[in-house]
């Protein structure tokens, strides 16, 4: 049945515009008919048929459907650039809601709500009424999706006229779809609004679930989605839902089986029984394979997922890793994502059959799928200790066939391999020396340089393996320029002969007199001046060990992983990033009605969520950015987390210290009253009414948890217990929380006593904290929150200007991290050195450089560890950089946290 | 939320707009231009399905020679957009009657505007099954029924067959002769090494039905599948016949299969849908009969000769025979002579590809053809990369061969008036993705 519609794309040689004008007036309905078509296709190749809005409206009057939905269309598009004139179509659109036919009364409202024009939508009211309770359930699952235009328009006049209650009702509609279009509506004017509108409660649940056998599959991607933010009160509602989800994952369409893959993994966290957590696995296996069957773009976000349920539940697809074996044709973007995956699931037992496939792909053609597997390689090797030998032997048979993009990749990670199992792998380093002329990136250079510096004993002719780059040195990149300096002092200090010391002098030269770069000239004078005040310090510092470094390839701090898996299917779990991260739209309508009726009730604590996440402060769902490379790469910038709650610990100054921090205080002091409101930690939306908004603070040489529980559900709630998650300073409570039974409208204010040291977690340092807080009527609450480092430091953290140049000298140069504060101004330094000195972070020197001015502090967190902290500024202008010497450098970001925070306030 | 759209482009490859319909507001008119700008014409295109540029993300899909391009601004559910254009291009294929390119776009511009109309409301998918759209949507145009009586409603009665719980069948269709055809297609994907072991390999099988059925019919049907039998001996209580039962990974089914039915009692019950339909696919990764085995040696000889030898066997029964084998085997660009010797069929080298094409049109079972070549090479200086070697690549078909054994075996249809049916069930396997690396 091919039409032959183009014929509606050719111009005549008449002025376009008054010929369709004139058949648009025709008296033969034929002919009007095809003008309309020319019209839209006009319309179509975007050229501007406005001026003939009041002919093709003319049109509308007719009984053909054909003729009819064109002008609609038309309507459509055109009707906001002649709002005036759209004010003709109301009357036919009007009398179209109430045609016998109900396609038409369908029809009509559809598109009316399809028109953001005010004076329209005045009229639509009356018609949308009626079509909600129409009899005809096309006309009603119209309608209900109308609601949710009309409410994108014009939220008030929804509320106003009572249309949700009216969707509410279509809810326990007898028709499948209105219900499934209900849902839809309810769930995005619930997204779009702050009030609980659209609250699932049990009833509506188990309602929902029966629906699900009778939708579309569209249908049931609908109510999946909304029942996903329902929360199961127990173990034993959550496992009753997913016995009724499970069929889901049979079905053809893959939005389905993502929805209720979604659903099944929220659940899945109440489930306690490990054998029903263990049956699910291997009922989620299948489903998800199957997925990686369909259109590469549908795979691509299939794999996406697949990424992030491996994170959280490993096991699923533990046995699986050959369906993500790339196939020779596979699309780019499929392989890079399988590739990925392949690493997450990489272990002892497979890894012999993977190192096979990832060395047929450093073989194929795509540059960057080559590299990404040459890179793959390396990271395996870092994660499992056993296969790292094996590794490494493929990375060597890559080497040999001497491609060159593959062999510079190879040696970027065989500096990780190395920087991993130190003194284990380096017979090697003459194969790798044999590549050196090839070598043209940056990155490879600058892990090689590194490479021969760290080993310079060991190779015969170091001095002249750096000899060689030493010519180029002014060309070099700052990467490549750093580690040749760095390489050079080390291979001076090893093997101080005359060879290397004429190096030195030409290195150091190059690196203070001739660049412009500020880093490469620090870094060449403090050299400089071990070298000539004291060479063995010099060695204590260069040549000190390094920390060992770890395998990054579960990179997704867990709060950002939750956050996600509540995503499963949506853009934010393809992108890897929060809503909030690529979506602007704000609840603008929404929240401007709910200040009208609620003046003080629940509204207070939105407001104060939003001040707070304005103000930069730490909010669970913002508070994570992760850099992927940062544990392996020696010279990467480390991760820029968001600055922490700003925060004015009340202090006294007297020095008491660590052995003060077990000692309990009354918990149930309040907080100062004129101190900043708490961050929200659990939204009432999600704690069922219940409310919490928490801080550490510091006080009295003590660390407090400074809580607030606000009661806005309608029962009393009594018997609340914290716990806190393992972390890494090892925080606790040092009693038991203390709150009196809250009564529903009222709060209470809580101080409790924290201790440190208890359950320290293993990993990198991170300054997250999970939290549960149970009571006898709710289920147990889990929130997080980001600690605000600087309420570590302790009274006792000045040090003596001796003291601290000897720290300084003594702490080798690797441990020297910086960050640049670009914002940041420091206007009044004398204010500035008042306040950070409050915050235990005390001013020790300060000199002139150039036109900035540096300025020195020391902090100390508990069990003595020093922190040094250079701040370089020009007075008054923005931007700070800060450097930051101690000896764990890998808890250097959370410092920077505290120091930006420090500085801001 | 699972809105999957604020609007839908479709481009042709110059990136000319063929088609559009906005659904919401949140995204401007002229948002196409930044597609066309930082993906069409940059080499992003087919890095990556899913790019975010400025506050829009778009989503794309290549079709022929059309782009259909999907834009949002919302967290969008992408996997049901996604979705979204696969289900619509076969609904539009289904009303032009075969093939999906730009000029059956223009063709049937205004007729797309309607179905697009009709599939998506909102940014939210709607009913998209062509048996029921073709109920009211037709390239006639319905005809308004203000001139008939509203006591015949035959409208009326669409409509609730779009929203009816069986949205997919209409009601009231009377065939003189019933009959249901059934088509076991499988498709083989294997990655071998050069060694000869398997490293990857999986069916993927679908049933395919044809269905000319009057009124509505209760559809049951049995597989020869392990569960469905153990599941079936339980109820019946009586032992599992022998026989070959095998393991389905995973199945899943058209959206007329009763899923909870089929999760409690494992059988596969449905009403079907007129005509022609998909009505399950599955995969199998155990215990799969390779139809074919390829052995390929090949040696290079200096810098400018090649020798490929490659030997074909077929290892499914005597009787049956495969149709259409094709072995593609890669040779570097470089190549200039070729010359062939073989046992069966005829091969030839082609350039356009880079591959020495075998081509044998009946195979018959339990046999080994051979093809011997000689593949002379120009010598280059400038290809000083050495030549990575693609997998070899087959494609075939065997009739009346499942690679993972699968039978069926019984196919219940009742219906109130209880008539009789013919059923006709038909076998066929095919090379999804047949590999081997050399």
């Amino acid at each position: 049945m091919s039409g032959h519609d183009s014929k509606y794309f050719s111009t005549t040689k008449k002025g376009e515009i008054p010929e369709l004008k004139e058949e648009l007036n025709s008296q033969y309905k034929d002919k009007r008919k095809d003008a309309v078509k020319k019209v839209i296709a006009a319309m179509t190749v975007g050229k501007d048929v406005s001026s003939l809005f009041t002919d093709v409206v003319n049109c509308m009057q007719t009984e053909n459907l054909e003729l009819k939905k064109l002008v609609y269309l038309y309507l459509i598009n055109y009707a906001k650039s002649q709002p005036d004139l759209a004010i003709l179509a109301v009357n036919t659109f009007v009398k179209d809601s109430q045609d016998p036919n109900p396609l038409i009364r369908a029809l009509a409202v559809r598109t009316m709500g399809c028109i953001r024009v005010d004076k329209i939508t005045e009229y639509l009211c009356d018609p949308l009424q009626r079509c909600l309770k129409d009899d005809d359930p096309y006309v009603r699952k119209t309608a209900a999706i109308c609601v949710a235009k009309l409410f994108d328009i014009n939220a008030e006049l929804v509320e106003d006229r009572g249309f949700l209650d009216s969707l509410k009702d279509l809810i326990s509609d007898n028709n499948p779809m209105v219900v499934a279009n209900a849902v839809a509506a309810l769930a995005e004017i619930q997204e779009n609004s702050s009030r609980p509108i659209f609250e699932i409660t049990g009833h509506t649940l188990s309602k929902l679930l029966t629906a699900l056998n009778e939708c579309t599959e569209w249908g049931q991607v609908f109510i999946l989605d909304a029942l996903s933010r329902y929360k199961a009160a127990d173990a034993r509602e959550a496992e009753n839902i997913v016995e009724r989800v499970t069929p889901r994952l049979q079905h053809a369409n893959c939005a389905v089986v993502l929805s209720a893959v979604k659903m099944i993994l929220q659940q899945m966290e109440l489930i306690t029984s490990t054998d029903v957590v263990r049956n699910l696995c291997k009922k989620m296996a299948p489903p998800l394979v199957t997925l990686l069957s369909a259109e590469p773009e549908i795979q691509y976000v299939a794999l996406r997922n697949i990424n992030l349920i491996v994170q959280r539940r490993p096991t699923i697809l533990a046995h699986e890793i050959k369906v993500f074996f790339c196939k020779y044709n596979d699309p780019i973007y499929v392989k890079m994502e399988k590739l990925e995956i392949m690493i997450k699931l990489a272990s002892d037992r497979n890894i012999d059959q993977v190192l096979l496939e990832f060395k047929e792909y450093a073989t194929e053609v795509d540059v960057d799928f080559v590299r990404k597997a040459v890179r793959a390689i390396g990271r395996c090797a870092i994660k499992l200790e056993r296969a790292a030998e094996r590794c490494i032997s493929v990375l060597l048979e890559l080497i040999k066939i001497k491609v060159n993009y593959v062999v510079q990749e190879a040696i970027i990670v065989i500096k990780d391999i190395f920087r991993r199992y130190p003194n284990t792998y380096e017979s090697i380093i003459a194969t790798l020396c044999e590549s050196l002329d090839t070598l043209d990136e940056p990155e490879a250079k600058a892990s090689m340089i590194w490479i021969i510096g760290e080993y310079a004993e060991r190779i015969d002719n170091a001095d002249e393996l750096l000899e060689s780059f030493l010519e180029s040195f002014p060309e070099e990149p700052a990467q490549v320029q750093l580690q040749l300096l760095t390489a050079t002092v080390k291979l001076f200090l090893k093997k101080p002969t005359e060879g290397p010391q004429q190096m030195i002098q030409v290195v150091l030269n190059n690196a203070t007199v001739e660049t412009d770069n500020p880093d490469l000239r620090d870094r060449a004078y403090i050299y400089w001046r071990l070298l000539s005040t004291d060479p063995e310090a010099a060695k204590d510092v260069v040549l000190a060990e390094k920390p060992v470094i770890t395998d990054d390839s579960n990179q997704l701090d867990p709060s950002l992983l939750d956050e996600l898996l509540a995503n499963i299917a949506t853009l934010s779990s393809v992108y890897h990033k929060p809503p909030e991260a690529f979506v602007t739209r704000v609840k603008t309508t929404a929240q401007r009605i709910e200040e009208d009726d609620y003046p003080n009730g629940s509204e207070q604590g939105y407001s104060d969520a939003t001040s707070h996440v304005v103000d930069g402060a730490a909010s669970p769902p913002t508070s994570s950015s992760s850099s992927p490379y940062t544990a392996t790469r020696q010279s990467a910038p480390p991760a820029a987390a968001p600055a922490p709650a700003p925060q004015v610990p009340d202090l006294l100054g007297d020095l008491m210290g660590l052995d003060n921090s077990g000692a309990i205080v009354p918990a149930d002091q309040p907080a100062a009253p004129s101190s900043p409101p708490l961050p929200v930690l659990l939204p009432a939306s999600t704690g069922q009414g219940l409310q919490i908004s928490a801080q550490l603070t510091r006080r009295d040489g003590q660390i407090f948890y400074s809580l607030l529980f606000e009661n806005n559900s309608q029962i009393p709630l009594d018997g609340f217990m914290i716990q806190f998650n393992k972390n890494t300073f090892g925080l606790a409570a040092a009693g038991p929380l203390q709150v009196p039974q809250l009564q529903p409208g009222t709060s209470a204010m809580s101080l409790l006593p924290m201790i440190l040291f208890q359950n320290i977690s293993a990993g990198p340092p991170s300054s997250l904290m999970q939290i549960a807080v149970k009571n006898n009527q709710q289920p147990v609450w889990y929130f997080n929150d980001k600690m605000a480092v600087n309420v570590l430091f302790t009274e006792d953290g000045r040090m003596e200007r001796g003291s601290f140049l000897e720290t300084w000298r003594s702490l080798p140069d690797s441990n020297e991290i910086l960050k640049e504060f670009p914002g940041i101004v420091m206007s009044n330094p004398e204010a500035t050195l008042d306040r950070l000195a409050a915050s235990n972070m005390f001013f020790i020197a300060k000199r002139k450089h150039v036109n900035q001015d540096v300025f020195y502090f020391s902090a100390k967190i508990p069990q003595g560890v020093p922190i040094l902290i250079e701040l370089t500024t020009a007075v008054g202008n923005p931007g700070v950089k800060c450097a930051i010497k101690t000896p764990n450098p890998d808890m250097a970001p959370l410092f920077f946290e505290a120091v930006e925070t420090l500085l801001k306030a | 939320m699972p809105v999957s759209a604020s609007a839908i482009y479709f481009l042709n490859l110059r990136g000319d707009v063929l088609i559009n319909r906005l659904y919401r507001d949140d995204v401007g008119g002229n948002m196409v231009d930044a597609f066309r700008m930082h993906i069409m014409q940059t080499k992003e295109l087919g890095t990556c399905p899913v790019r975010q540029i400025g506050g829009c993300s778009f989503f794309y899909m290549r079709i022929s020679n059309v782009y259909i391009v999907i834009v949002v601004s919302s967290n969008a559910n992408v996997a049901c957009a996604f979705k979204f254009v696969v289900e619509a291009v076969a609904l539009f294929k289904s009303y032009f009657g075969g093939a999906f390119d730009e000029d059956a776009i223009r063709n049937n511009f205004v007729l797309i505007y309607e179905l697009l109309d009709e599939i998506m409301d909102f940014g939210y998918p709607q009913n998209l099954s062509p048996e029921i759209l073709k109920l009211y949507i037709t390239q006639e145009g319905v005809r308004s029924p203000f001139s008939s009586k509203p006591s015949d409603k035959p409208v009326p009665n669409a409509t609730l067959q779009v929203t009816g719980a069986v949205g997919w069948r209409r009601e009231g269709l009377v065939y003189k002769k019933n009959e249901v055809f059934l088509d076991i297609v499988e498709s083989v994907n294997l990655l071998m090494s050069s060694k000869g072991s398997v490293l990857r390999c999986d069916v993927t099988g679908k049933i395919l039905m044809k269905c000319f059925l009057s009124g509505m019919p209760d559809l049951k049907l049995g597989l020869n599948d392990k569960i469905g039998l153990e599941k079936e001996s339980q109820l019946k209580s009586r032992p599992t016949k022998s026989g070959k039962t095998i393991e389905l990974d995973d199945v899943t089914f058209h959206q007329c299969v009763n899923l909870t039915r089929f999760n409690s009692e494992k059988t596969v019950s449905f009403v079907p849908p007129d005509g022609e339909f998909e009505l399950m696919k599955y995969r199998i990764t155990e215990g799969v009969n390779l139809p074919f085995r390829v052995l390929p040696t090949i040696k290079e000889l200096g810098r400018t000769r090649m020798e490929v030898n490659v030997k074909v066997k077929s290892v499914f029964g005597a009787k049956m025979f495969a149709l259409g084998v094709v072995i593609k085997i890669p040779v570097p660009k470089q190549t200039a002579k070729t010359s062939f010797q073989v046992t069966s069929g005829r091969a030839k080298y082609n350039a356009a590809i880079d591959c020495l094409v075998w081509k044998i049109r009946k195979f018959p079972g339990q046999t080994e053809p051979t093809m011997s070549a000689e593949v002379e090479l120009i010598s280059t200086m400038a290809e000083k990369k050495s030549w990575t070697r693609p997998p070899i690549q087959m494609e075939f078909q065997v009739p009346m061969f499942t690679a993972s054994g699968l039978r069926v075996r019984f196919l219940k249809v009742w219906e109130k008036s209880g008539y009789n049916t013919v059923e006709w069930v038909r076998y066929i396997t095919k090379a999804g993705s047949y590999e081997v690396r050399c």
